[in-house]
């Protein structure tokens, strides 16, 4: 199957070496309660819908087959169980107010769109970041996208939470020259509570990754109330300081919540419960800890 | 997955107030530069208001009244800038190393009445206004009035032009298609090569003497001009010396009666410096810089021409001096800051002298225009990173001043230390310093005819225009509204927001059958302009080589001397015109819409279209929102776009490049706006790109603003494919948030960025690093912002300063944050 990329970000600084360019792959196994691309979830096309863009021009509404739109006081409203996801009404809008999220690429556009990157990924010793959602959620498309990236000399890097089956897992690190491996929880109670998903698989996946010495980042989101306890971090720690041969470099990633304007435009529910920004010191004595451990730590990507 | 977790962290503001931004609240390792000294002359220079003083024009106005007639025109310039010299007051400040004012104390402006007389009301507004402003006593004002208004009626160089040009200009000027360049000072663009560190001014007397011997009386028909330009070089030359004299003489008389003996020692060395230079060659990095500084002075004072003057590549010039001395243990680094940052406040201290009349919203600004060079290559091609550029970058980032404005030269021989030395200053978001590319540069003059030592030896001087420094006069002639003549074609010759005449006829829109036919009308519109443009240009530079020459100036520009003949005369080796056209984004998006909605797609009609743009889109949201929703735009890399974007370029280069001017030279293009597409925007009405009427226009060759929603490596390819070197400078102008540049390795992918930009041969850019919400805190609680300065187009300027427009436009920036 092929996947829907849902965004392709040039400039990508925080995804790996150098200057890079990162595809969003639609479809994840998660889901992770602050989930920052909640459209990344579903596999499928999905509806955005921007309020504050919406003119009220209402040719949606017009060019709607199946009359699934209405305007009110509060903008446009979908009847999802009309609506069949076909984009009519994104094409017609004006303003892009309504957006399709999702868009079929052959690997061959992908690769020229990667292509004019060239300039910018040579001089700096960048490349292309695989993301998604989970991009191990398809991995013949992921291989071949590899595979051709390397034919052509390109640095890859995959972003994956690490829940596949480890088959394919192995087999994606014969084609990528990076991870950017996610580790959020230790406690596989408090993951599955999170992120929807038991972690054993995930932890197993990143220890066997680490044995056959793949070049690893591991990417932490601390987020208040949910790991940034100092047994968690303790435990995080351990386990990857444990790992043979060279030591990964971790990457703290301080929560927020910039991502509440994203599920509006899905039209979801964003429930920040308990969870919050950490503070300054929190993220310092995180730092602290993976240092007493001996791993080079650096807060952002 | 979680892609964006990063948290968006602000770089620690600095408190507003003069003394703290030497304390940044980030730990640096600056080192002890910033001294005691270089804190109490650089609080005054900050805080003391810009002013006006009549001392210039009175002594100028008495000089004329007493002499016309009497001598050649060059003699007349230099025996007044010789009276300027000798009767002006002087100024030594306290803790000064480097001395010498313009006006009698810092921040004091002198007027040119003899190039354009300000009036009474001038006086009134610039007295009291705002932004900008320049204060000046009653007492003065009414002496100006009764005793240099009633002189220079009629005489002025700007009523003797202007009185002069035909009808047809007038009309394409009044409508905002141009301006000119003569508000209150000379053409110019002047900045000098090596040779005032190897000569003084008595050798240059001795070199202008043999030329005189050499003139041939009986076969050159022009021998006698020649002569008293000659003459005037050699009093000029004079005068320079008696005005160092006279500061050695006053440091001299101030030793004696000063009690500190550091102090006494310090001025007995004033008064050494000053008796050595400017008469001959320095010795040392003290003279050096004091004697670039008494050149600088002399011309800004003789007529100040645009871009008041500047060094060229300074670190290059001062590099010998700081290693001899540094080996001879005479001169420690931290005495060659003190001594660097002493001549940077000197520059802070000397505002650009204010305009006339209604001009002043043209481009509005303190900033004078001096640009100091950088890194870059030598002139034999070799790196030209020295200490000196890394103490520079220093003292840049310290001083943090409004002047001198400063750039990095990067070509692929420069180190990445330098490069990221400057990308942190630049992360600073002080607004500079901006980045030059030499190597696509060197091709640019190499490409206009110079030689390529002189080309190497050449760089920026004001925002982003090129030349080869020392060696040529390269003249910005105005700047191009090109938005308004695709405005003009769409009306038939008709400015819209008038009703009048103000270009050709090129034919009903309504009767173009496709895109190529608007576009060659558009083209046609073009060619008139140009053709009036240059008409008067050629006339304004005649008649500044007949009626104001600058015998200083040409002392120091090759081959004047050699020639016999002045800068404003064809005397140097180059003698080139820049037109400066604005508005590259505007005009390409304009276009792109017409060509892909009205005559590709069809879309809505031509005449749905210019309906729209006379009503300003009023009542036309959805109409307005799919233009700028569903058409391709300049500044992604998309072909359809981009292509005008390269049509419209090389039509413009074909309009302009290579016409032939009065001085033996030529036209050359140049993409510079400065703050000019903000007037330009306030004359041109709303345009087919959905831009609603009076916004500001693109600068240089930014895209729109707002329409670069790909991010900057692709606004980078984008304006890659403007094949650069055939102009004579481009302008890129990307905003950046702080966020993007938080850890060490972020700063170096801008290096990245930047290099980037240079292999596609990239000839300038800059970045504004802030983040709206400081803007917008800014513009609500202006004073505890005071030191907030952003890089606008080509310049630095206070954000304070900026009118509401510019602050907005700043605003409404691209924000590189997310694509």
């Amino acid at each position: 199957m092929i996947p829907l990329i849902f965004d392709i970000r040039r400039y990508s600084i925080n995804d790996g070496p150098g200057i890079r360019i990162t595809l969003f792959m639609k479809g994840c196994p998660l889901r992770c309660k602050w989930c920052h691309n909640p459209e990344s979830q579903s596999p499928e096309v999905q509806k955005l819908y921007t309020a504050s863009k919406c003119i009220g021009a209402q040719e949606c509404i017009e060019v709607c087959p199946e009359d699934a739109l209405t305007l009110t006081p509060k903008g446009i409203v979908t009847d999802y169980e009309l609506c069949t996801l076909c984009g009519k009404c994104a094409e017609a809008c004006p303003s892009k107010a309504i957006e399709m999220s999702g868009k079929l690429y052959s690997v061959e556009e992908l690769l020229a769109i990667i292509e004019k990157e060239r300039v910018h990924i040579d001089q700096s010793g960048g490349g292309v970041t695989f993301s998604g959602g989970e991009p191990l959620m398809h991995p013949e498309f992921l291989i071949e996208m590899l595979k051709a990236c390397g034919e052509k000399g390109l640095h890859r890097a995959v972003d994956t939470s690490g829940f596949a089956s480890t088959e394919t897992l192995l087999e994606v690190a014969k084609h990528a020259d990076l991870f950017l491996f996610d580790l959020k929880l230790m406690n596989p109670v408090q993951h599955k509570k999170w992120t929807g998903v038991d972690n054993r698989l995930i932890l197993k996946n990143l220890k066997l990754l680490a044995e056959k010495e793949a070049n690893i980042n591991i990417r932490i989101p601390l987020i208040k109330n949910v790991n940034t306890s100092e047994e968690e971090i303790r435990e995080m720690a351990g386990f990857v300081s444990a790992f043979p041969g060279k030591k990964p470099v971790v990457n703290l990633l301080p929560y927020h919540n910039i991502a509440s304007g994203k599920y509006k435009k899905l039209e979801v529910p964003y429930d920040e419960g308990e969870m919050g920004e950490p503070t300054e010191k929190e993220i310092q004595k995180a730092v602290e800890i993976f240092h007493s451990f001996g791993l080079e730590t650096e807060v952002g990507g | 997955m979680t892609s964006s977790t990063i948290k968006t962290e602000k770089i620690p503001e600095r408190p507003a107030g003069a003394v703290s931004n030497f304390s940044s609240t980030e730990k640096q390792n600056n080192g002890p530069g910033m001294n005691d000294r270089i804190r109490k002359l650089r609080k005054q220079s900050v805080e003391t208001q810009e002013s006006l003083s009549i001392e210039r024009a009175l002594i100028t106005t008495r000089f004329y009244k007493e002499n016309e007639g009497k001598y050649s025109v060059p003699m007349m310039r230099a025996l007044n800038f010789m009276e300027i010299c000798k009767q002006k007051t002087i100024y030594i400040g306290k803790e000064e190393l480097i001395v010498g004012e313009r006006g009698p104390a810092p921040k004091s402006v002198p007027t040119f009445p003899e190039l354009t007389c300000h009036s009474v009301e001038d006086f009134y507004v610039l007295n009291s206004r705002d932004q900008q402003r320049y204060t000046i006593s009653q007492e003065d004002i009414d002496t100006y009035e009764r005793e240099v208004i009633p002189y220079w009626k009629g005489r002025t160089m700007r009523e003797r032009i202007f009185s002069h040009v035909p009808q047809e200009w007038k009309a394409v000027y009044e409508a905002g298609v141009f301006t000119e360049f003569m508000e209150q000072r000379a053409p110019g663009h002047t900045a000098l090569d090596g040779k005032i560190y190897r000569k003084g001014l008595l050798d240059f007397k001795k070199e202008i003497e043999a030329h005189i011997q050499r003139l041939d009386f009986l076969n050159d028909p022009e021998a006698t001009e020649k002569l008293e330009e000659l003459k005037a070089m050699a009093v000029s030359c004079d005068a320079a010396i008696i005005f160092a004299e006279r500061h050695a003489g006053l440091a001299e008389k101030m030793a004696e009666t000063e009690t500190d003996p550091e102090r006494k020692k310090e001025l007995k060395q004033i008064a050494e410096v000053c008796r050595r230079v400017p008469a001959r060659a320095p010795r040392n990095l003290w003279e050096a810089i004091q004697m670039y500084w008494f050149v600088h002075l002399g011309t800004i004072t003789e007529l100040n021409g645009w871009d008041a003057m500047n060094p060229g590549h300074f670190d290059q010039h001062l590099q010998p001096f700081y290693e001899k001395e540094m080996a001879e243990g005479t001169l420690t680094r931290d005495e060659a800051k003190e001594l660097i940052s002493c001549f940077w406040i000197k520059v802070n201290n000397h505002p650009a002298p204010p305009k006339v009349g209604i001009t002043a919203r043209e481009s509005g600004t303190y900033n004078d225009f001096t640009n100091i060079n950088i890194g870059g290559v030598k002139p034999d091609g070799s790196d030209g990173v020295s200490e000196v550029s890394y103490i520079m970058l220093e003292v840049a980032e310290e001083l943090h001043v409004l002047q001198p404005g400063n750039s990095v030269h990067i070509s692929a021989k420069t180190p990445d230390r330098f490069l990221n030395a400057a990308c942190k200053v630049i992360r600073r978001g002080h607004g500079y310093p901006s980045v030059f590319n030499p190597d696509a540069y060197i091709q640019e003059l190499l490409r206009q005819g110079k030689s390529i030592q002189d080309a190497r030896e050449g760089g920026c001087s004001g925002c982003i225009e090129v030349g080869a420094f020392g060696k040529e006069a390269y003249l910005l002639t105005g700047y191009l509204n090109v938005p308004k003549i695709l405005e003009i074609t769409l009306n038939n010759g008709i400015n819209p927001l008038t009703g009048k005449v103000a270009g050709i006829k090129t034919g009903d829109p309504h009767n173009f059958q496709n895109f190529e036919d608007l576009y060659n009308a558009f083209l046609k519109q073009l060619d008139f302009v140009i053709d009036q443009k240059i008409r008067v240009s050629n006339y304004i530079d005649q008649m500044f080589a007949k009626y104001a020459p600058a015998p200083f100036l040409s002392v120091v520009i090759d081959d004047c001397i050699q020639k016999g003949k002045d800068y404003y005369n064809g005397g140097p080796r180059y003698n080139t015109n820049y037109i400066q056209c604005t508005g590259l984004g505007t005009v390409t998006d304009s276009l792109s819409v017409l060509k892909k909605h009205v005559f590709e797609d069809k879309t809505f009609s031509l005449e749905t279209l210019l309906n729209a743009i006379s009503n300003n889109y009023e009542g036309e949201e959805k109409l307005r929102q799919r233009i700028i929703n569903r058409t391709p735009f300049f500044g992604n890399d998309d072909e359809y776009a981009d292509e005008i974007a390269v049509c419209v370029y090389n039509d413009l280069l074909a309009a302009i490049d290579g016409k032939p001017n009065v001085k033996g030279g030529q036209y050359h293009l140049n993409m510079l706006s400065t703050t000019c597409h903000v007037y330009f925007g306030k004359m041109l009405g709303a345009t087919p790109n959905g831009r609603f009427s009076g916004k500001s226009i693109s600068d240089g060759t930014s895209p729109s603003h707002g329409c670069d929603t790909h991010g900057p490596t692709n606004v980078i390819r984008s304006l890659g494919k403007l094949d650069q070197v055939k102009s004579g400078g481009t302008l890129l102008n990307l905003r950046f948030v702080p966020s993007l540049l938080k850890r060490e390795k972020d700063v170096e992918k801008l290096g990245h960025l930047i290099r980037s930009y240079f292999t596609l041969g990239g000839h300038h850019i800059q970045f504004n690093v802030v983040d709206t919400a400081t803007l917008l805190a800014a513009q609500a609680c202006p004073e505890d912002y005071k030191d907030l300065m952003v890089r606008m187009a080509g310049y630095s300027d206070y954000f304070n300063d900026m009118n509401a427009d510019l602050q907005q436009e700043i605003i409404d920036r691209t924000e590189n944050e997310n694509f």
